[in-house]
């Protein structure tokens, strides 16, 4: 009886699960009439908006994975080595993105950060795009910091410095090249989690008005019938390929990074 | 204290970058929301929240977040549920957390057009329906841009969460618990009302709390799938930043006070409760 129950649950959600990915390949299929076609998605690759803001969005990722090692990582070890009294403040803050919608901290950016303050960054593009940049890396903020801290917990951080120091390296040089190695695993499945969130975010980009892939999206779903469905599929991809090899990593290196 | 000063120096652009891009831009939104054009403290903006159109927006985003997380709860219970302890094959845990881990990631723009694609008026599943059992879901007064149809996309990624969050508990409860209720006597419907239930709930609240958040502040979905149709508070805050639509910068302010309000005191419970659900999870 309870095996009947089981399944049944799994089945009705499993179709719940399965029924939109099936209906969204159907759909971009369907631009041809009266036939299957990959019309849809050939329109898409081919449309140069979709290049170009596909390749923003990923160099903004890649941007907001550097950004965000480089402060994650420094921080996380120095509080792990020197400061740990301080490590449930700075739990705190890495936590806050999840608490503070998003739409409400770009909200704050727009008017700090207006032409008329003293830091007026959204006066030009490229104070703009640093702006959306550092928005991303606030939103990767928890899941990065949760990672490396997982990673970190798994070493031995004050014997690892004070080899390194008896040895003679600086502090770059042991960040760089001793702590940073060693949690790699869990620096990447931080990574690929952020190049999963950054690659489709709408708010920020939309916001402060950004020719990302997002916004580019949004405004495509608006005026075409099919081709959101085969942007929906390639987008499906692009995170699933990221979750997996996140998974993968994480399975490999042994880390989890769910900030749960 | 040469020391302690020299320390303090590592976490220096740490605190200035969540400063900078974190705390004070919300500060300014809740300091904005207190004060009137001149800058003058006033309690007018939050009072202007009493305006049908805003109670409005914040009552049909609430039910929708509580439709959401309610039955992704319930959903995501039941499936986490079959796979720890009904008895189906092992090798199913594996892809199903896999899946969450993916599917809990899939929200924005792209979800929407999934849905529109799978339940929209030529969606695959409305024409299946209608060839095959002659049931027409839009004449039946479905519609995929209402509260309904936002509730059962944003359950995409409700569901996973839930099982992402419910199943590690789950395997926590212990045997020797099941054991002992049945060595005096308690059947399967008293042992889940009696013991597991009571040492899940906290777990539960919880997890319905974080659901609920994660709904509530959701805008890429919703706005990709009903553009401005459905006044829910994210579409409304984004269709103010953008064109000050309630003709008031305040009163944006202040709804945007609202939902800070309400993310943060769903993620208080979800802590209070996250701590008190780890008292068996020893």
């Amino acid at each position: 009886m309870r095996r009947v129950w089981s399944w049944a649950a799994l089945i009705v959600g499993g179709l719940y699960f399965l029924l939109p990915l099936i209906g969204t390949i159907e759909f971009s299929l369907r631009m041809r009439r009266g036939e299957y076609s990959l019309d849809a998605y050939r329109s898409v690759l081919s449309d140069p908006n979709f290049r170009a803001t596909f390749s923003y969005s990923v160099a903004m990722a890649l941007l907001t994975i550097v950004l965000g090692v480089l402060i994650v990582v420094p921080t996380a070890y120095w509080v792990r080595l020197r400061l740990p009294r301080l490590r449930p403040v700075i739990e705190f803050i890495t936590l806050l993105p999840l608490v503070i919608p998003a739409i409400v901290v770009v909200f704050g950016y727009i008017r700090l950060y207006n032409t008329s303050s003293v830091l007026p960054l959204t006066g030009t593009a490229s104070g703009t795009n640093l702006l959306l940049l550092c928005g991303y890396a606030t939103l990767a903020l928890p899941y990065m910091y949760r990672a490396v801290d997982t990673g970190l917990s798994t070493l031995d951080v004050r014997s690892l410095t004070e080899a390194a120091q008896s040895l003679g390296a600086g502090w770059v040089r042991i960040i760089g090249r001793l702590i940073l190695p060693n949690v790699l695993g869990a620096v990447m499945s931080g990574a690929f989690l952020s190049f999963a969130i950054v690659i489709g975010e709408f708010t920020m980009a939309a916001l402060l008005n950004r020719p990302a892939f997002g916004p580019y999206m949004q405004l495509l779903g608006a005026n075409r019938a099919y081709e959101p469905a085969a942007l929906a599929v390639i987008a499906f991809a692009v995170t699933w390929g990221c979750m997996g090899l996140m998974q993968l990593i994480s399975r490999l290196f042994g880390t989890r990074i769910r900030p749960t | 204290m040469r020391q302690i000063g020299w320390n303090w120096l590592g976490v220096v652009p740490f605190f200035a970058f969540a400063l900078l891009f974190l705390v004070l831009p919300t500060m300014n939104i809740v300091i904005g929301a207190f004060q009137n054009p001149q800058g003058e403290f006033t309690l007018a903006n939050l009072a202007g929240l009493a305006s049908p159109r805003i109670v409005s927006s914040f009552a049909i985003s609430i039910k929708i977040s509580l439709a959401s997380a309610l039955l992704g709860c319930l959903i995501g219970f039941a499936m986490a549920a079959a796979v720890v302890m009904g008895g189906v094959p092992r090798w199913i845990k594996g892809p199903l957390m896999t899946f969450s881990g993916v599917a809990s990631n899939f929200a924005g723009v792209p979800l929407a057009f999934a849905f529109i694609a799978t339940l929209g008026r030529v969606g695959l599943v409305t024409m299946l329906l209608r060839q095959w059992f002659g049931i027409n879901i839009y004449a039946m007064g479905f519609n995929l841009l209402s509260f309904w149809g936002l509730t059962l996309t944003y359950l995409f990624f409700q569901i996973p969460l839930m099982i992402l969050i419910i199943t590690p508990a789950l395997e926590g409860l212990k045997r020797e618990w099941r054991e002992a209720a049945e060595v005096l006597g308690a059947s399967t419907g008293q042992y889940w009302r009696m013991v597991a239930l009571p040492i899940l709930f906290p777990s539960l609240l919880g997890t319905f709390a974080l659901l609920f958040a994660n709904s509530f502040g959701a805008v890429a979905t919703a706005y990709a799938l009903t553009g401005s149709s459905l006044s829910i508070v994210p579409i409304m805050l984004f269709a103010q930043i953008r064109g000050d639509v309630l003709q008031d910068p305040h009163l944006g302010y202040a709804m945007a006070f609202g939902m800070i309000v309400v993310t943060g005191l769903a993620n208080l419970a979800y802590v209070v409760m996250r701590a008190r659900a780890e008292r068996w999870m020893r």
